[in-house]
Parts: C-alpha cells; structure tokens; sequence
C-alpha cells in the first residue's frame, strides 16, 4: 500500500526506483540474475567447445568423403545425425537427452545442457566448416598435394586457415545464436539467466524490470562478442592484404 | 604409330622399347643417349605406358606411352581439349588415371601401396593459376614444404629459398604476401616453391595461360634458365616460340592420344600428321 502511495506522489522516476529496489535489492534477488548469468555462459561455453570440436571432425569426414569419395561409412553416420539434430526443436533434444538419457545415470543438468546444446550445435557448425573447406579454391589442395603433403597435411597448412577466416562470421553467428538458445535451459530445472529472471518475477509480481534486464543482459554479451569477432576479422584479413 | 606402341608395351616390359628410342631423335642428345644404349641399367626417369583416362563418356587419355629422359625438356602442344593438361596431370596423379603405368625413378606409382606423397615430393608442379597460399608470405610459401616434409630447418630452408628468390630476382618480395604482387611474379614465386622441394623433374601446366602478355617473358625467361641448368621439365604450353626454341622434343597430343613427337624442327617444320598440320597452321600465323 505504502509503495502505491509513493508512486503516486513521486511520479515515474520515484516509481522506477521503487520498483528497481523490489525487483533487484530486496532479498539479495539480482543474485538470481547473476547466477543465472554464471550457469548461462557455463552451458555456452562448455557447449561451444564440444560443437567446434564435433562440428570439425563431421564437417572433416563429410569433406574428405565430397573430395575423396572415402569414409563412405562415416560419411553416412554424420548425414543421419546432421539430419536429426537439424530436424528437431533443441527443446526436445534437451528434454530428450535429460530424461531418457542423462538423468537416470544422475548426472549434473548442467553437464546435461552443455552436451545437448553441444551436440545441436556442433550439427550447425560442421555444415558452415563444410561450406568453409568447399569455399576454398581445389587449385589450393592441388598445389598442396604436389608438393607432396598427405590429405590431411594440406587441411591442416594450406585449407583449413583459408576456410577459417572465411566462415568466421558464420561461426560467430552460430555462438550468438548457441547462447541465446540456452534460455531454454529452464526446461530441466536449471537456473539459467532466463529462469533467473523468471524467479524473480514470480516473487515480485512485476514482470517488466525483469525480463527487460534479462533481454538487456543477453543483447549487451551479443554485441561484446560481434565486436570482438570484428576485431579478429579484421586482423586476419590485414594479415592477407 | 600409337597402336602398335601398345602392343609393344602391354607384351613386354623389361625389354627397352627400341620403338621409343626411334621416336627420340638421337642428334638432339647425344652424349646422353650414348650412355643409354651403352648401358641396359639406365632406364628413363618417366616410363608412361598405355595411359588410358576415361570421364564417364569422355576418353580424356587414349594409351599414352612416352619416356621422359632424364635432362629432357619435353614441351606438349596441341589443341584445347586434347588431353595434353590431362596427361601432365597424370604424372603426379592429380588426376588419377584408369588403368596404364607411370614408371617414376623405377617405382610404378600407380601400384597399390605405393606412397604417392614422397613422390610427389620429387616432381615439382606449376600451374596456370599459380596456386600460391594466399594467406602466407612468400617465404612461408616456398619454405614450408621443405620444412615440413624434408625436415629442413627454418634457416636451413631460408637460405635456400634466399638462393632461388635471387636467381627469379624476388628475393626483395620475400616478406610480401601473394596478392601484392603480379601474375608475372607470382608465377615465378610458384616455380621457387616447386624448386624449393629439390625435384628431380618439373612440370609445367600452362604456366603462363593466365599471364598478361607483357609478363609472359619473364616466368619463360626462367623456364629457359632452368632448362639450361639441366632441370628435366615436362611442360605443357601453348608458347610455339618457347617450344621451338627450348624444348629437346615437341609431342603434339590430340583426341587424347600423342600423334607425333620430333625435335622442334622437325614437328614445326614438317609435321607428319594432318591434325598437326591444321594445328601448326592455326597457331603459327
């Protein structure tokens, strides 16, 4: 009541503060939003690494099965997987990897979480890998393999840091969209920063303040790491001239 | 003449094909074909024997037999389309043949569990388009084979890349990258990084096809000088000036097969065959 009457003398700013300490101050509750925060970039991070990783090993064994005709077996395998993890919700594969497969063995959500958003992820980034191997000039390889290096040689000198630097904004892209996708996280009990958010609401029954600071939170780690990937871009592209 | 070049082969390996040593013209090499015949020990360092590559329809290399000898400047010519890039590719397998035999320094490198890499390492290659790795510079370029494949040391390889940069006159451009220089340049770069890996031959597909003309000279400039040091070289080219006057033997290639091969004189001069003639006459007016 007290905090009606308030609102009502003060105007809007006295309101906003008001609302401000409710929402953030009280109880310690930012915490939530930090924590959250902490189990967020957790997920993203241990799920970028395992995505590049899986995502380069695919993305190697569909490249070498397009140039080479090898690795039929494997080639196959990384199709049905591409196929599926691209052909459903990440919700339901982190439900799905949660309930049916991690859960009963007891294992933490949050290791949970990384290994769906790192298996959804690594679909995404062996297709860009792929289009970056495929975007680099066969006269490249060839000069490569004349000189005499072995397949793998000639990725590893001569194609690969080609390919890097032309898919690096598609792979940037794939982390902005990884870490926004991990607001879902809640869906398996984890306090992410989005769930964080949503704890506080429901004790504060304010919903704006919030959600707001959670969308604010995830725009400004958006635009520190499209500034950071504009700033390796750039210095690889001086490194070529 | 081809027919019975495969007949010829498929039989009989072991036997020196006098056939082959009759097309070489003896006059143009003597004091190396001397020690050819006086010798059986002495085989040439690329034995092709019935090279035959098909593209689904397309019969891309029709029984190609021909030795190149060692020290032999070899230039293919022929009309676009008739299997000579083919056959040039064939050597180091960039293009893998369908059935036939390439004999490299004894080994058939078309067996099973042959190791092509290390022979590869052996036959330097230059191409049309140069190739260079873009995102190196032009010391990381002709050093990094050596470096890697030959367990060369940096300074070991440097020094040695120094050394060749000089002699193509670019050794000022060695911390530049590609695409600050010209096609004429680069084209060169190119033959330092095959030079770099100490090949025994070299092989040239087209390589100055995608140069402006007022850099043609300089990278033939080079080829010449390399022939001239004695660098076995087999090059695909349609320069008739460089053919005529570097090349030990002209082989004219059409519809995938090697119609005729002589010394330049006598392939410009009085070509046998009815496709060389129309060739000859369309190039050389």
């Amino acid at each position: 009541m007290t905090l009606f009457f308030a609102a009502e003398d003060s105007g809007f700013f006295e309101d906003l503060r008001e609302r401000f300490i409710n929402n953030f101050i009280t109880g310690d509750r930012w915490k939530y939003l930090a924590n959250g925060l902490g189990v967020t970039m957790k997920i993203t991070l241990g799920a970028v690494i395992i995505g590049v990783i899986l995502g380069f090993l695919v993305a190697a064994v569909r490249a070498t099965h397009d140039k080479t005709g090898k690795l039929r077996f494997l080639n196959a395998v990384a199709k049905i997987y591409l196929t599926v993890i691209r052909g459903t919700p990440v919700v339901v594969q982190l439900l799905i990897t949660y309930f049916v497969i991690l859960a009963p063995m007891g294992v933490d959500e949050i290791i949970v979480a990384i290994f769906a958003f790192g298996i959804n992820s690594g679909a995404y980034v062996a297709e860009i890998v792929r289009a970056g191997i495929m975007s680099v000039d066969n006269g490249q390889f060839e000069a490569g393999r004349s000189l005499g290096f072995n397949y793998a040689q000639t990725m590893w000198y001569v194609i690969l840091p080609q390919a890097f630097k032309n898919i690096l904004p598609a792979l940037c892209n794939e982390f902005i969209v990884l870490l926004k996708e991990t607001s879902v996280s809640g869906y398996i009990a984890l306090q992410d920063l989005t769930k964080g958010g949503y704890i506080i609401v429901g004790r504060t029954f304010d919903a704006f303040m919030p959600l707001i600071s959670v969308a604010i939170i995830y725009l400004v780690i958006v635009m520190i790491l499209t500034k950071l990937v504009a700033l390796l871009e750039r210095r690889l592209r001086n490194s070529e001239h | 003449m081809s027919t019975d070049l495969k007949k010829e082969r498929s039989s009989a390996k072991p036997t020196k094909d006098e056939n082959v040593r009759q097309q070489k013209s003896p006059e143009m090499k003597p004091a190396e074909h001397i020690s050819i015949e006086g010798s059986e020990m002495t085989e040439s360092l690329i034995m092709v024997r019935n090279l035959e590559k098909h593209y689904g329809e397309l019969h891309a290399l029709d029984g190609v037999s021909i030795d190149i000898e060692k020290g032999e400047v070899a230039v293919v010519i022929g009309p676009s389309g008739s299997g000579k890039s083919t056959f040039l590719r064939s050597l180091n397998l960039l293009e893998m043949p369908t059935s036939g035999e390439i004999i490299f320094e004894g080994v058939n490198m078309l067996d099973k569990g042959v190791n092509i890499n290390t022979h590869r390492q052996k036959m330097g290659m230059v191409f049309q388009h140069f190739n260079l790795f873009p995102h190196m510079t032009i010391m990381k370029n002709v050093t990094i084979a050596p470096i890697k494949l030959l367990g060369k040391t940096k300074e070991e390889a440097e020094a040695k890349a120094h050394e060749l940069l000089k002699r193509v006159g670019l050794d000022d451009r060695a911390d530049a990258y590609p695409s600050q220089l010209s096609g004429g340049q680069k084209q060169r770069i190119a033959i330092v990084r095959a030079l770099c890996m100490e090949p025994d031959v070299m092989l040239f597909d087209e390589p100055t096809s995608a140069l402006d003309p007022e850099m043609v000279g300089e990278v033939l400039e080079v080829m010449k000088a390399l022939a001239k040091d004695g660098m076995t070289m087999v090059v695909v080219t349609h320069e008739m000036g460089f053919a005529r006057e570097v090349a030990d033997r002209v082989v004219f290639m059409a519809d995938g097969k090697i119609l005729e091969t002589g010394t330049p004189g006598e392939i410009f001069t009085a070509p046998k065959t009815e496709k060389a003639k129309q060739f000859l006459a369309s190039v050389l007016k």
